[in-house]
């Protein structure tokens, strides 16, 4: 009894200790972010905006950041698309080879960024493409599909299989299945869909360094402004960006669990 | 009546290298009520789907109106189906599940949108109309999905299973609920199950199915009453089967000697012509009697009681012959009382002969 106690205080602490890792360099950039002082030290200095204010002045900034949200919204929408289609093709379809075409539409994350990064860039810039805006939405689409199409997919399962024939047997072609259907059904999965992959795509940066050569993203211009020096600018443009993602992922998940809970009211 | 409406002519399914339909022929009456009938895996639902164009025959035709069916899409006929899931759309709510055809159809907002209201009234759930789908019970769903499927006015509706998932007291209902609507509007529906109390209570046909065949067709009272064969005599239950060869006739009675003794039954044609074979016959469980002591009666057996299993007012005891065939009586209550047994009693089986049916061959 006291052994399980004693376990179950330290699992406690080991979560929060967990918790803490993760969270804490995220709350110190936060804090900093609104700190006077140029260096991160203690005691903290008055509080001010003049960081974000710099930042926003800062051309090279805001410049990556319209590229970072062009980027992110394109290869949201190209990602989510081809997602949906391959999660549709499982759903649907049995074919020959059927389990060599879902290792391959899964593959990505697998690989290691620097690996991707590299081959992406020995690829683009023999067929011409590298260097542009495009690269970095080809090789990020790459990189988030396999997102869109999990997400896509686990919603897909949870679809009655005689939906779309019901619709089909009701008067509906398959498009029109597909159209009034199958997209109204898996809605809430291709909106997750989209904010995930464009979290995804807004944060990456090692392909995105590798790739987009003067079209820098949010991520590559950070680490330039790191090499020169210690500047709390990072603090505001971290914050900035962490608040960006954990808001679009937050949404996702909102998305998908409100709809799962509503989907077990109609099993009931 | 007659008029035949669907026709599987000589129509197979194969999947891969199960056949789950085999060489069916079966004519479906315009305005009649037909249940298919089978245990989980017999065909019955295939041949629903052939019938629906969600599954095309392998070989054969399905015609509908003589029509060719075959190269016919799903969308393209107009023969709706209740699914055992309901199949409702779970984004839309009860008037735009119900309209769903119609907007498939062209029809237009207004118009589909007076049309669905109708049907849900009709369907007693009016006022449930823009409810979202997930906040009706169980029955209230039922009818949405009834409603969805009649509101297009079809010639032939196909229901699959659509109570299985409803309780006891439900089902009774909706059962009522679909013979009325059958009989008022005067068109075919097609209806598989595997409940035997379903298919009895409400069709005017039955096709038992069995392994992708039709084992029998007929009503329900030919079905119960006079099984064609085995399988249909077990499928039914409450049947007791016993096999003997026929010994001897008089012209009155035929006398057939079982393992269980000998036991006679009216000398008809077909008794007759079967002297010196061997048969199998049936006596509907309820067709017996029971008692505690023997009554010295023809066609008498001893027997022990297994277990009862109560249904009402009717009991239905399970018993087993000293040559362990098992055998069941289907008795009344109030019978039951006199008898009294407890498990493992002997018992006195008796019926008189013209209770007897003989299993064609």
């Amino acid at each position: 009894m006291s052994r399980d106690r004693s376990l179950l205080w330290f699992l406690r602490l080991y979560l929060l200790a967990v918790f803490g890792f993760v969270f804490a360099p995220i709350v110190a950039s936060l804090v900093f972010s609104f700190n006077s002082d140029r260096f991160p030290t203690i005691p903290l200095g008055s509080f001010t905006f003049k960081w974000y204010v710099q930042v926003w002045g800062n051309e090279s900034m805001r410049e990556a950041m319209l590229n970072s949200v062009i980027v992110a919204a394109v290869v949201s929408v190209a990602s989510t698309f081809i997602g949906f289609c391959t999660a549709y093709t499982d759903y649907r379809y049995r074919f020959f080879g059927k389990n060599l075409y879902l290792g391959l539409a899964l593959l990505p994350p697998t690989i290691p960024l620097v690996i991707m990064g590299l081959a992406m860039l020995a690829w683009l810039s023999r067929i011409g493409l590298s260097g542009h805006i495009w690269s970095v939405m080809i090789a990020h689409t790459v990189m988030c599909s396999p997102f869109a199409m999990a997400v896509i997919r686990l919603r897909l399962a949870q679809m009655d299989e005689n939906l779309e024939p019901a619709a089909w047997n009701l008067g509906a072609t398959e498009w029109g299945a597909m159209r009034h259907v199958v997209l109204p059904f898996t809605m809430p999965a291709i909106v997750a869909a989209l904010c995930l992959t464009a979290a995804v795509s807004f944060d990456e940066f090692a392909v995105a360094w590798f790739v987009s050569g003067i079209n820098k993203t949010v991520p590559v211009v950070i680490l330039e402004i790191l090499q020169g020096n210690v500047d709390p600018q990072i603090n505001a443009i971290g914050t900035f960006v962490f608040m960006t993602s954990m808001t679009l992922i937050v949404f996702a998940q909102v998305l998908l669990l409100t709809r799962q809970k509503k989907q077990v009211g109609t099993n009931e | 009546m007659s008029e035949v409406l669907v026709e599987f002519d000589n129509a197979v399914k194969r999947f891969g290298s199960v056949e789950a339909v085999k060489r069916m022929n079966l004519e479906i009456y315009r305005g009649e009520f037909l249940a298919l009938m089978g245990s989980s895996g017999c065909g019955k639902t295939t041949t629903l789907r052939m019938l629906a164009g969600l599954e095309k025959p392998t070989e054969g035709q399905v015609r509908l109106s003589g029509k060719e069916m075959n190269d016919v899409g799903a969308h393209e006929r107009d023969t709706p189906m209740v699914w055992q899931s309901l199949a409702l759309f779970p984004f839309l709510n009860a008037r735009e599940n119900v309209e769903f055809g119609l907007r498939m159809r062209g029809v237009k907002k207004a118009e589909r949108s007076r049309r669905a209201l109708e049907w849900l009234a009709r369907m007693d759930i009016g006022d449930l109309a823009e409810r979202d789908v997930a906040q009706l019970s169980g029955g209230q769903r039922q009818r949405v999905a009834l409603a969805r499927s009649l509101v297009t006015e079809p010639e032939l509706l196909l229901l699959d299973e659509p109570l299985s998932a409803l309780d006891a007291n439900l089902v009774i209902r909706m059962q009522g609920v679909l013979t009325r609507l059958q009989r008022e509007l005067g068109i075919t529906f097609v209806y598989v199950t595997h409940s035997q109390s379903e298919a009895f209570a409400m069709a005017n046909r039955i096709v038992i199915m069995n392994e992708g065949e039709i084992a029998q067709i007929g009503s329900p009272k030919e079905i119960y009453r006079t099984p064609s064969n085995r399988f249909v005599a077990q499928f039914v239950g409450r049947n007791n089967i016993l096999t003997g060869e026929v010994t001897s006739q008089d012209g009155r009675s035929v006398s057939v000697r079982t393992e269980l003794g000998e036991f006679n039954m009216p000398a008809t044609a077909e008794a007759s012509s079967l002297l010196g074979q061997s048969i199998s016959f049936v006596v509907g469980a309820d067709r017996v009697a029971l008692n505690r002591q023997p009554r010295g009666s023809v066609n008498e057996l001893s027997c022990q009681l297994i277990s009862e299993e109560f249904i009402g007012s009717v009991v239905t005891l399970y018993l087993e012959a000293p040559d362990g065939t098992e055998l069941k009586a289907q008795i009344q209550q109030r019978e039951l009382d006199e008898i009294n047994p407890e498990p493992g009693m002997s018992l006195w089986l008796s019926w008189e002969p013209s209770q007897t049916h003989i299993l064609p061959h």
